[in-house]
């Protein structure tokens, strides 16, 4: 394997990454809060739907990435509002979350546009372009650094450095700021929070709003920025490898954004090679890779590695004492 | 006695007017939608050029999930529709079920066999087709490198595959053909964005002109390939007008006329035949397309070529190898 096929390989794992890590740090806000959230996948979807409709109507892939985080924010609050204000099961709320996105989707694309469930191709400006970063043309020539920067880091779309760029304030955000101690302290222990004159309910509502709003980039950059359009059930299980990723990463920041990449570079080593031979193993058959983030989550839950800790509170509806 | 004979001899030949009026034909499309610009728009054309040119009416639906297929195939064989045409290999043992069920009723299926009296099995020489538009990749190829990427990995998409790989080593004998599969399971003719990664990762191993014969998936397949400035090659309808001047040709699959045909022959004055249909270069089944989208791409050189090869394939000059023979390819 030359140093060109590991460029490219890691070019794809760049681009298959950022659904995967907006969607894991989405989780991570909610979860951290207290909120279990098995609804990204389904929130996802809404957004890609919007984003790819609403882009097609208006034009501009910028309303359409609007549209994808207003809508996705409304369903995030839907899970909220059953969740945190009626108490109810959080794993229920999320699988809802889930059918009522991919049948809704499906549904409202069939009457809008009717083209089948997909929506309208997206061209010029309904499109995010590719960013190219300054001086990537003229450094090109430097060995090996030249197109590291040029091929690999370069080139990519703008939701893929917002979401590269959401992991460092994400850790800021958690672990530098007042906002962040409350947000992780509903988590842990919410009566304490409670009794700092804290609102328990108004704290979990922002954190699973911060899971809407970035629900809704992860979407519209499967539909606006990787693909010209929604087709139904596009995301294609993304949101339940984030979930996968999140628990691998035990709800951290920095370590979820690895895990993302770890299972970004599975999936684009899958597309690469079919068939990966591996010496003196044999041929490993492409649905194995496509398995592993999920077998990796297990042998990490099973406490194999390290052991993965759930925030406490995390699954519970706060009930004040009175 | 004699009175109510007649009122019930004018109720039952009222009875059968309704029911023969009630005979419209019907049709059901696999699960990558009506719209997948690609299998499944063609059988949609086919429909709806029937129901312009007839004045009729017809039924259709678009399966949501696999458990609906007998059940979409029963409901309107019960109904009275007939014939009933199916596009899709996965209908075959629904099918196979349903048509004893109901013997007076004509079905046809579209890339499968199903041997049963009342059946009409039409298949495509894909391989044919496949083999122009991988002579055309050749050429059309400054690389000297080709992609494919298929749908579902079965030995229908196999055999475009094999026919592909076979037009493209007749012209260039050093050329490299990447070949991917989407997966292995129905999703894989409804993923444009995993049909967009596996386009760019042959792309950036050198290949530029990629061919695909995955449904919905292709979308994304012919997205990536204009993209990136290279050209993709479409598959059953003509796909040239995607991406004007990004799409090489389109390799045709004429399932509008096979249900169209299958639609005439069933209906009112028609003649039905069953058994097998096999549609090929010598009957226009299949195709490379060639319209004002694609002429700049396509020069006249090219085109004698590959009319020189569809000539000696309809002849028996050249033999293509149908990968479904065997279940193997001499090439690959």
């Amino acid at each position: 394997m030359d140093f060109n096929t590991i460029l490219q390989i890691l070019d794809s794992t760049l681009r298959l990454t950022p659904p995967l890590l907006l969607a894991c740090l989405a989780g991570l806000y909610s979860e951290r809060a207290g909120v279990f959230d098995i609804g990204l996948e389904g929130k996802m979807l809404v957004a890609a739907f919007f984003a790819g409709a609403v882009a097609a109507v208006s034009g501009y892939a910028w309303v359409g990435l609007a549209a994808a985080i207003a809508a996705s924010t409304v369903m995030a609050l839907l899970h909220g509002f059953a969740s945190i204000t009626l108490r109810g099961n959080q794993l229920i709320s999320g699988v809802a979350i889930n059918f009522l996105a991919a049948g809704g989707t499906a549904l409202i694309g069939l009457n809008w546009f009717r083209q089948g469930t997909q929506t309208p191709q997206l061209n010029g400006s309904a499109r995010f372009s590719e960013i190219t970063l300054p001086f990537a043309d003229s450094i090109h020539s430097i060995p090996y650094l030249g197109p590291i920067y040029a091929d690999l880091l370069s080139g990519h779309w703008i939701i893929s450095y917002i979401a590269f760029l959401a992991v460092p304030f994400t850790w800021w955000l958690l672990f530098h700021t007042r906002f962040g101690l409350r947000l992780r302290a509903v988590g842990e222990n919410p009566e304490a929070v409670d009794t700092a004159g804290i609102s328990v309910i108004w704290m979990r509502y922002r954190a699973v709003i911060i899971t809407g709003i970035l629900c809704g980039i992860a979407g519209a950059y499967l539909s606006t920025c990787m693909n010209a359009g929604f087709v139904k059930n596009m995301t294609a299980g993304k949101g339940f490898i984030a979930l996968a990723a999140l628990i691998f990463a035990k709800w951290k920041p920095w370590s979820a954004m690895w895990a993302c990449l770890l299972f970004g570079f599975l999936e684009a080593i899958s597309i690469r090679f079919p068939n990966l031979e591996i010496p003196g193993i044999g041929t490993i058959p492409v649905q194995f890779m496509q398995a592993l983030p999920y077998i990796l989550t297990v042998v990490i839950l099973a406490g194999f590695v390290g052991k993965a800790i759930p925030p406490k509170a995390g699954g519970e509806a706060y009930v004040k004492e009175r | 006695m004699t009175f109510m004979k007649t009122i019930l001899g004018t109720a039952s030949a009222l009875a059968l007017t309704a029911g023969a009026a009630l005979a419209d034909p019907a049709i059901i499309f696999d699960l990558g939608g009506k719209f997948d610009k690609s299998f499944n728009e063609a059988a949609f054309e086919g429909a709806e050029r029937w129901a312009k040119d007839s004045g009729g009416t017809y039924r259709e639906i678009e399966l949501q999930s696999e458990a609906q297929r007998e059940q979409a195939l029963r409901r309107f064989a019960e109904a009275g529709n007939n014939p009933i045409i199916v596009v899709g290999f996965s209908y075959a043992t629904a099918l196979e079920t349903v048509a004893v069920d109901f013997p007076d009723t004509h079905f046809a299926i579209v890339d499968m066999v199903v041997d049963k009296p009342n059946v009409r099995s039409v298949i495509f020489n894909e391989h044919e087709g496949s083999y122009l538009v991988g002579m055309l990749a050749a050429m059309a190829s400054k690389t000297g490198k080709v992609g494919f990427v298929g749908g579902m990995d079965i030995p229908l998409i196999r055999k475009f595959a094999c026919g592909y790989v076979q037009g493209v080593k007749a012209v260039n004998p050093g050329a490299t053909v990447f070949q991917n599969m989407t997966g292995t399971t129905y999703t894989a003719w409804n993923d444009p964005v995993k049909g967009g990664e596996l386009t760019r990762a042959q792309i950036d191993q050198g290949a530029d002109v990629v061919y695909h014969a995955a449904g919905g998936t292709g979308r994304g397949v012919l997205q990536a390939a204009a993209d990136a400035g290279k050209l993709g090659i479409g598959v059953d309808s003509n796909q040239n007008y995607m991406f004007p001047g990004h799409v090489l040709t389109s390799m045709l699959k004429r399932v509008d006329v096979a249900v169209y045909n299958a639609f005439k022959d069933g209906s009112d004055g028609g003649t039905w035949t069953s058994g097998f249909n096999v549609l090929g270069l010598a009957t226009d089944g299949v195709g490379y397309a060639m319209d004002s989208n694609n002429a700049a791409l396509v020069s006249a050189d090219m085109v004698a070529k590959v009319e020189a090869a569809k000539a000696d394939i309809i002849a028996g000059k050249i033999m293509v190898h149908d990968y479904m023979s065997d279940n193997a390819c001499p090439v690959m």
